[in-house]
């Protein structure tokens, strides 16, 4: 349930965890007195009812602790959405591309792949624009997800906190193929990252060919 | 047409369904003014379409059971989900409760003999009709229906072959339908309450469909004006929303959703109406907090209309956008809280009998809870970031809008068939026929929950082997669910073909106006407009023996 790789995965699983929790705490306390309430004043055993119209004390209690625990949910999400804004200034910049239906991540020195490689513990900022029609970019393991507009960029950050591939996928219908719009983020260590960075910078064209060589290592 | 009222049989008034007026035999119902009959002309309709949407996404589940192509291709799955949306939204959901029970019952429900413009109500129907009509015509055209999904984003919506035009234009039809109900309901019940019945006095059921209304009447033209933008931009070429001519299509996003995020309003308030007028029925005893329920109906409606950017969390809002849609949709679960306590609240001490219509509504009650607390899961920005556009938001308005509004609804139907039909159903069956919705609802719906948080995108025709197990066990819900609809559906039809006539005024007990009159109710419903002195569910019997131990109003 809680697999993340990122460095967001803690905090949005704890924030989830925390929601999830007090809401089965009052589904369960809202049904067991459904159930309780159902069985023990079953008509057969209880034939006449008795009326009460209200209780001053107790609406106030289920307006106020309610209102308390969304409002501390709210503070909680507030606070992980913040940090997912406001990305560190030293990161990794890398331009992506979205098309139906395929990734494609340009980097600095011009290495365009369509894998997108990003090396372990440091942060990426990604610049996100579309050539067509509204996508979005999704990552599960690390939490994040940005829509893509064409004419518009949007910037989505992370940093990787675990070697391995992960699916990219798309979130947001983009037409026949959206449920194939599927890459992966590789992460690799800083150093192989650095290697794979420089070699064939200039040719784009076997880049598939040098990630393979990096996953062998 | 007072003259007709004279052919009485045996100095019995006609029912409306016997009831002969200026016309006669199916132009007595095509034309006619009587809200009765229009709720049957929308029950027939809306039933129609249900059952369309249903096999849409039986078929849709079907495909889904293994990856990659199992009965059609990518092409066909995305026109399925988006017909199966287009159609549950705007041809089920939205109408539902109001036009089918509203029309029903609304004036028998304050002691009116009709509602206040009874011809601008038939014209809703047509108005309903003709949408309909219109959608179905899109999905016949050459061109093929449409595959945008029910939000029509563009500029996907623009790109695509599809008759995306003419099922825009559908829903903006059906807007205007959606419109005059509303604003026929508002004032009906400003002008027609029976002498008497003051606003505190009316069933809470008036409550919701009157808090729904003025939803409907503020919020409805918006997606006329949005549709209306659109014909614009793709006629003259003005670049509004699509990015190719200039145009934002976060803006587009913006205006869908501030009508559609208070219809999800105008879809579940009257099904919380339903609830409240039910439970004290079968508990027989008064409601808990009649003046909470009622005032919490009215917060919904306000609240509900300022959260709409919760749809767009990540479509890269203004940071103050985030935080207050954030906020603003936290403060909304409050007043649906305060809904569901009162009615848990209203079981204790009571005199349960649990016949159908109590089964579902107990069922509402525990399905919209899930719902509900799933929703304030995603009011939580960060997390909303993660499940946004997966199936747990699949699974989050299923349990809303299936679970609250369409349990609302059939428990309505259980409820009320027999006043408006004067015909009882089996109730064994009806509770089997519970039980198999019920369960394979649970079995559909929660797997969608777990595949949502793993990350499970939505609208995806095909998936990745891990999600298998969640999607199988979701199809094989699926026709536990349907099996138990149709037996539900045909459980009701062999009691319409009956002949044996059900005339108990009130078989269940209720003390508001419906059940004080005949079964089915005459044509214009009350022979003389009665006179309210009691708020309803007062249940007086339980105060005169267990006076001692009794709250004091």
């Amino acid at each position: 349930m809680f697999n993340g790789a990122s460095n967001f995965s803690q905090g949005v699983d704890s924030v989830f965890l925390f929601t999830l929790v007090v809401s089965v705490f009052f589904l369960v306390l809202i049904t067991g007195l459904m159930i309780y309430f159902v069985i023990k004043y079953n008509r057969k055993r209880n034939s006449k009812a008795t009326n009460v119209h209200g209780n001053i004390g107790l609406e106030i209690t289920w307006t106020v602790i309610p209102t308390i625990l969304v409002l501390i949910m709210f503070y909680f999400g507030w606070i992980g959405y913040e940090e997912m804004v406001n990305p560190p200034g030293d990161a990794l910049k890398v331009n992506v591309t979205a098309q139906m239906w395929k990734w494609t991540f340009k980097y600095a020195n011009g290495k365009t792949t369509d894998s997108l490689y990003v090396p372990l513990n440091r942060p990426v900022v990604l610049t996100l624009h579309s050539i067509d029609v509204t996508h979005a970019f999704y990552v599960p393991k690390f939490r994040i997800k940005k829509d893509v507009y064409s004419n518009q960029t949007r910037t989505v950050w992370f940093k990787a906190e675990e070697l391995g591939n992960f699916d990219i996928a798309c979130a947001e219908y983009c037409g026949l193929n959206h449920s194939k719009m599927y890459s992966k983020v590789k992460v690799i260590p800083d150093k192989d990252f650095i290697l794979w960075y420089n070699q064939s910078a200039d040719s784009s064209m076997d880049t598939v060919n040098s990630s393979k060589d990096i996953e062998d290592k | 047409m007072s003259e007709t009222i004279a052919v009485n049989s045996n100095g019995k008034h006609p029912n409306y369904i016997e009831y002969q007026g200026k016309h006669k035999g199916l132009a007595g119902w095509l034309l006619t003014t009587d809200h009765k009959r229009i709720g049957i002309l929308y029950l027939i309709a809306i039933t129609a379409f249900f059952l369309t949407g249903v096999t849409f996404g039986f078929l849709m589940r079907l495909e889904l059971i293994s990856p990659g192509r199992t009965i059609m291709d990518a092409q066909t799955y995305n026109s399925f989900f988006t017909l199966h949306g287009v159609i549950m939204i705007f041809l089920f959901v939205v109408p539902g409760i109001p036009s089918i029970f509203g029309n029903f019952f609304l004036p028998i429900l304050i002691g009116a003999k009709d509602v206040f413009f009874p011809k601008l109500n038939l014209l809703s129907w047509y108005l309903y009709i003709f949408g309909g009509i219109l959608a179905i015509i899109s999905i016949l055209l050459p061109g093929g229906p449409a595959d945008t999904g029910w939000t029509f984003y563009i500029p996907y919506s623009v790109r695509t072959g599809t008759n995306v035009d003419l099922a825009l234009f559908a829903a903006f039809v059906l807007g205007f339908s959606s419109i005059l109900t509303g604003l026929n309901f508002i004032t009906t019940v400003h002008r027609l309450r029976a002498p008497g019945m003051t606003w505190f006095k009316m069933p809470l059921s008036i409550w919701a469909f009157y808090s729904t209304a003025w939803v409907q009447v503020l919020a409805t033209p918006i997606i006329g004006i949005t549709v209306f933008m659109v014909a614009i931009e793709r006629i003259f070429k003005v670049g509004l929303f699509d990015p190719a001519l200039g145009g934002d299509p976060v803006l587009y996003q913006h205006l869908f959703w501030i009508y559609s995020h208070p219809a999800v309003y105008i879809m579940i308030l009257p099904a919380m109406g339903i609830i409240s007028e039910i439970i004290p029925v079968f508990a027989r005893r008064t409601i808990f907090g009649y003046k909470f329920i009622a005032m919490s109906s009215i917060a919904i409606a306000l609240f509900g209309s300022l959260v709409w950017g919760h749809h767009m969390f990540t479509a890269g809002m203004a940071d103050a956008s985030q935080f207050v849609f954030s906020l603003l949709t936290m403060v909304v679960a409050i007043p649906s809280a305060i809904k569901v306590f009162n009615w848990t609240a209203t079981l204790y001490k009571g005199s349960i009998l649990l016949e159908t219509p109590m089964l579902f509504a107990l069922a509402f009650i525990f399905l919209f809870t899930i719902g509900g607390l799933t929703g304030v899961m995603q009011g939580v920005l960060s997390v909303d970031i993660m499940v946004q556009d997966t199936s747990f938001i699949v699974a989050h308005f299923h349990y809303v809008m299936f679970g609250g509004t369409g349990f609302g609804l059939m428990a309505a139907m259980h409820y009320w068939f027999p006043k408006m039909f004067g015909k009882m159903y089996n109730k064994k069956v009806s509770k089997i026929a519970f039980w198999l919705i019920f369960i394979g609802f649970n079995i559909t719906y929660f797997p969608m929950f777990i595949m949502g948080w793993l990350g499970m995108p939505r609208r995806y025709y095909d998936y990745l082997p891990e999600f298998h197990i969640y999607h199988l066990i979701s199809t094989i819900g699926s026709w536990i669910l349907v099996s138990g609809i149709l037996l539900m559906v045909g459980n009701l039809i062999k009691a319409l073909l009956s002949d044996k006539k059900f005339s108990e005024k009130n078989p269940w007990g209720g003390e508001t106006l419906e059940w004080t009159i005949d079964t089915p109710p005459i044509h214009e419903n009350f022979l003389e407009i009665p006179t309210v002195h009691a708020a309803p569910y007062e249940y007086k019997q339980n105060e005169t023996t267990v006076l001692t131990n009794q709250e004091v109003k």
